[in-house]
């Protein structure tokens, strides 16, 4: 195979008319690393592996800055996901990553070979998977395709994973009107293996067997990571072709056959086929090996006729896994492989040519030197613009139009409101206790999964408040990241390192290359001052739909999910949000007694009951968060606490409902607050939301005061636990059989149809 | 010493956990016996585990009705070797026709998981003989297809003998008749349940209340 393969475009030195999505200078790059012009095979080669989603050309510049460095952290960014130590000999394997745009296309498969996709990440790398959590995020509930795309989504998720056998135990979900043409489906996967056997994508040596497994290859998902980088317009629909089939039950075998073979030595490299599918695995496996691959496309297993090397390169057929064996163990792996009746070819062999050469037909179908590829990839200083910072709102200053200042009907405003309101609807048709070890599942602050075989636990959660990242990218990418290490304190974890999802409009626009670059910013300094690293990672862009009126792209809010774990010892006992017995006192910790006052800009207070979106959002103090957070985790350790919140959407009287409401305890409160301007203004300490604060139940309240002052951590009593209400100064407030009415009636008469989306 | 066997299916996926409370119960590990085994190791007991056998993609259940380890499993219980179904393994013995009617979609069409309450209504001294009749089990169910349907001569006739085993007490979670959660065979040697009462068999999960149906079974082998 020394002569140049054909180059099968009509003019082989013109620039072809369609450069598949790459722009002119990449398009020359190409060229020149090749050192002629590409045919329409390795077009298409350079089209994926320089795509947005493949390359993080945007992104790259800026993901650099995040520390990535720990002593628990054993893998970080670059390979198929973060592995960090937790003890026992384990490590946990973790990723979220982002089908969005699939999941708009084709609701149920989109969400589903999300689902998929991510699962495959950690158990390639030799971890059984060992829990599942989503972030979604949906358009206006009264949006004509909202409630179409929530139950393809949901059922997508709960199909795949609970056939798996995987637990799905946690998430979150968000409405907004602009994710009304492009929702956002986020999942992630956490993963347990042995700490010595992680298994990596690099290639090795010469003539190895170079090994495909899995499903047969059809033409589902060509280009989907091009697709996945580009904007919406109203020919979205023409794109369903594009979107993958899953098969769960395939992937379970694939799991099982995989972990069985990485039980031997026979494995040299092992990388799943996801997005840009056989293109993206060879080029990843042989750049970082320094190796090339010689593939026989006619080896690959197919499903449909006439398929050419185009598409069986770019397909994106699911449940498949590209491997390097040892040379001679080729028997052992095919056996175990026909065992769960999977399909085992090998389809070519490593060599030192450094070149990604693939044959069809007996001829040479493309011949691309590989480290160009991913070392020349495009690498963008976009120019960006800083978000404008917006003025503070005193409470003083909002005035809910047809509100009277009545904090009964606001706080059942907002328990029922879209964003606060029991997701029970979507967790239960997630299986989360499959597989026996879901200490707590969906409706925690952070899920926790016992890790099989010890007596410890992982603790699990994942948070982004995107209309603080809009107000203020910098501090909204913060406090993403600040949230998950509350709801991992608040469970007793230690928290131990986050994956993150930063799913973004057109970064060709300045200002949203701006929010990009102000969320990594905060991210960057939040993650410095926990010490909790970002060990992987995923970008989504161009989450833009441009409108049919207007011709105008109209962007996604910035919306920087942060998935984290956290690691429970032995010998603490994972604490719940409930109350779990009446005559417990009620403090609230991490922040000054409100008096009159309280953080109402961005918050879900004022979208939803004033019915604005603006003012700055609350500040973040990282010195002060980390000193109440282990002051926190210390007394829960103690068991000082015997039950814990954070205080987030919807502030300290939410935080207070979802509490009584999950231990079917209610509260007597009795806040320090100055009572004529609590009068006047009682929305700001009810519901503004200052940060770093946690309401815990106590059993010893003078012991706890004592802590509290001795580790410098300002803590205010706010009550006591008893009754079926929630009282305020000994005047009854509201029932908890109101609340929990309001709570859980929301979400399935929106899927119902029967709500009047009033919020 | 008592055997109990679990078969396993390529999709079983609830087949470590029974085994745990199996083993629990038992005080050894059950023996996992892989599905495409022509014959059924020495044991006592066959259970049948929860999850998606071969996919479910036709019906559930209804491929793995035909796989040989069934036909095995089928010919020792009509000779009264005790079987146990539990979810997909329920859905798998009416496929097999060793229990009668058929486990249609949920009511609602959605998959659904929670902990739901359960009546004893039938005590066997075999498969629940701790447990009292009308006692109420807090037990987790997590299935798609757990809408029990069989025709009024046959609902009539699992009334008449005696044969509901279980039926769920407060909500019904997916529209069985007459609140059918678990059904015996004509024989009592065979127990289908939708319940999970392995997910409840352990003080640090949904609490214990599936835990005495292991021990029962353990005690009465051990006799």
């Amino acid at each position: 195979m020394t002569q140049p393969p054909p180059n099968n475009s009509a003019e082989n030195t013109d620039r072809p008319d369609d450069l598949m999505g790459l722009s002119d200078g990449e398009y020359d790059a190409a060229v020149s690393s090749l050192g002629r012009t590409p045919n329409f095979t390795e077009l298409g080669i350079f089209s994926v592996m320089w795509s947005e989603h493949c390359s993080y050309k945007s992104s790259k510049k800026w993901l650099k800055t995040l520390p990535v460095d720990g002593p628990q952290v054993i893998c970080g960014p670059g390979e198929n996901a973060g592995v960090v130590d937790i003890g026992d000999g384990r490590a946990a394997i973790f990723k979220m990553e982002s089908h969005n745009h699939p999941s708009f296309i084709a609701p149920y498969q989109g969400a589903a070979t999300g689902v998929g996709g991510i699962m495959r990440d950690v158990f390639t790398m030799g971890a059984r998977p060992v829990a599942n959590l989503n972030a979604l995020r949906f358009g206006a509930p009264d949006h004509p395709r909202t409630r179409h795309i929530i139950s393809g989504v949901v059922a997508g998720i709960g199909g795949y994973g609970n056939c798996m056998g995987v637990p799905t135990v946690g998430g979150e979900v968000n409405f907004h009107p602009s994710y009304n043409g492009n929702p956002l489906v986020n999942a992630m996967t956490v993963g347990i293996a042995p700490a010595d056997r992680i298994f990596y994508s690099s290639a090795a040596g010469v003539d190895a067997p170079v090994v495909y497994v899995g499903s047969k290859t059809g033409r589902d998902g060509i280009h989907g990571a091009t697709m996945a980088s580009a904007e919406f317009d109203d020919d979205a629909e023409a794109k369903r072709p594009t979107v993958q089939v899953g098969d769960p039950f395939t992937e379970k075998l694939l799991l099982e056959a995989c972990l069985e073979l990485m039980a031997t030595d026979a494995i040299i490299a092992i990388q799943d086929m996801g997005a840009a599918g056989l293109t993206s695995s060879s080029v990843e496996m042989a750049s970082k090996g320094g190796v090339g691959f010689a593939i026989n496309l006619d080896l690959v297993p197919r499903r449909e006729t006439g398929m050419t090397a185009y598409d069986l390169m770019l397909s994106e057929s699911q449940e498949r896994m590209l491997m390097v064996l040892k040379p001679g163990r080729e028997a052992e792996a095919q056996a175990i492989f026909e065992k769960w009746e999977l399909d085992f070819a090998v389809i070519g062999r490593t060599d030192d040519s450094g070149h990604l050469r693939l044959s069809i037909g007996g001829e040479l179908a493309a011949d691309i030197p590989v480290a160009p590829l991913v070392d020349k990839a495009p690498e963008y200083d976009r120019p960006w613009t800083a978000t404008p910072a917006r003025p503070h709102i005193a409470p003083e200053d909002i005035d809910p139009p047809g509100v009277t200042p009545d904090l009964a009907s606001c706080l059942l405003r907002l328990i029922g409101s879209p964003d606060a309101c029991s997701r029970r609807w979507v967790w239960e048709q997630y299986d989360s206790m499959v597989m026996a070890d879901t200490l707590s599942g969906p409706g925690g602050d952070a899920a926790v999964v016992r890790i099989h075989g010890t007596g410890s636990a992982l603790a699990m959660t994942t948070d982004c408040t995107p209309r603080y990242v809009v107000a203020d990218p910098e501090t909204g990418g913060a406090q993403a990241v600040v949230e998950a290490w509350r709801n991992l304190t608040a469970v007793g974890a230690t928290p131990l390192a986050i994956t993150n999802n930063l799913n973004f409009g057109n970064p060709e626009r300045p200002e949203i290359m701006g929010q990009l670059v102000g969320a990594v910013t905060g991210i960057s300094a939040a993650c410095k001052a926990l010490d909790f690293p970002v060990v992987s990672g995923n970008v989504s862009l161009y989450n833009e739909t441009v409108s049919g009126e207007t011709g105008l792209a109209e962007a996604i809010l910035p919306t920087p999910v942060i998935g984290a774990i956290g690691l429970i010892e032995a010998s603490i006992k994972p604490l719940g949000l409930a109350i779990c017995q009446p005559g417990l006192s009620l403090f609230v910790l991490g922040g000054p007694p409100p008096t009159n006052s309280g953080w109402l800009g961005a918050s879900l207070f004022l979208r939803d009951i004033a019915e604005r979106e603006d003012g700055a959002p609350p500040p973040l103090d990282l010195v002060n968060e980390r000193r109440t957070g282990d002051f926190v985790r210390a007394e829960i350790a103690a068991k000082h606490i015997t039950s814990c919140h954070d205080i987030s959407d919807g502030g300290l009287l939410v935080a207070v409902a979802e509490m009584a409401m999950a231990g079917k305890v209610g509260a007597e409160l009795a806040p320090p607050i100055d009572p004529e301007a609590g009068r006047q203004w009682p929305w700001a300490w009810a519901f503004g939301e200052d940060q770093g604060r946690y309401i815990v139940t106590v059993r010893d309240a003078t012991k706890f005061e004592a802590a509290a002052k001795e580790a410098n951590v300002s803590t205010w009593k706010l009550g006591k636990t008893g009754g079926d209400a929630l009282t305020l100064f000994e005047e009854k407030l509201i029932s908890l059989s109101d609340l929990v009415r309001a709570h859980e009636t929301w979400f399935p008469a929106l899927m119902d149809g029967e709500t009047s989306q009033e919020h | 010493m008592s055997k109990a066997a679990v078969i396993v299916f390529p999709g079983s996926n609830c087949d470590r956990d029974v085994a745990i409370a199996l083993e629990s119960a038992f005080g050894h590990p059950p023996l996992m016996v892989w599905h495409a085994e022509t014959a059924l190791p020495q044991t006592d007991l066959v259970v049948v585990p929860g999850g998606f056998s071969y996919g479910d993609y036709l019906r559930a259940g209804a491929m793995a009705g035909f796989s040989p380890i069934m036909n095995e499993v089928v010919a020792r219980a009509r000779d009264g070797l005790p079987v146990l179904g539990i979810c997909n393994g329920f859905q798998i013995l009416t496929e097999t026709g060793l229990l009668p009617g058929a486990l249609m979609r949920n009511a609602s069409l959605k998959f659904i998981c929670r902990t739901v309450a359960c009546r004893v209504e039938a005590r066997d001294p075999f498969f629940s003989g701790i447990y009292t009749n009308g006692q109420i089990l807090q037990l987790p169910i997590a299935h798609n297809e757990g809408n029990y349907f069989a025709d009024d001569e046959t609902i009539a006739r699992l009334n008449g003998e005696d044969r509901v085993a279980f039926r769920y007490a407060d909500i019904n979670p997916n529209g069985s008749r007459e609140n059918i959660a678990g059904i015996y065979n004509e024989a009592r040697n065979v127990l289908g349940l939708m319940p999970h009462p392995e997910r409840a068999a352990d003080t640090n999960l949904e609490g214990t209340d599936g835990a005495p149906l292991f021990e029962s079974m353990a005690r009465a082998l051990a006799k």
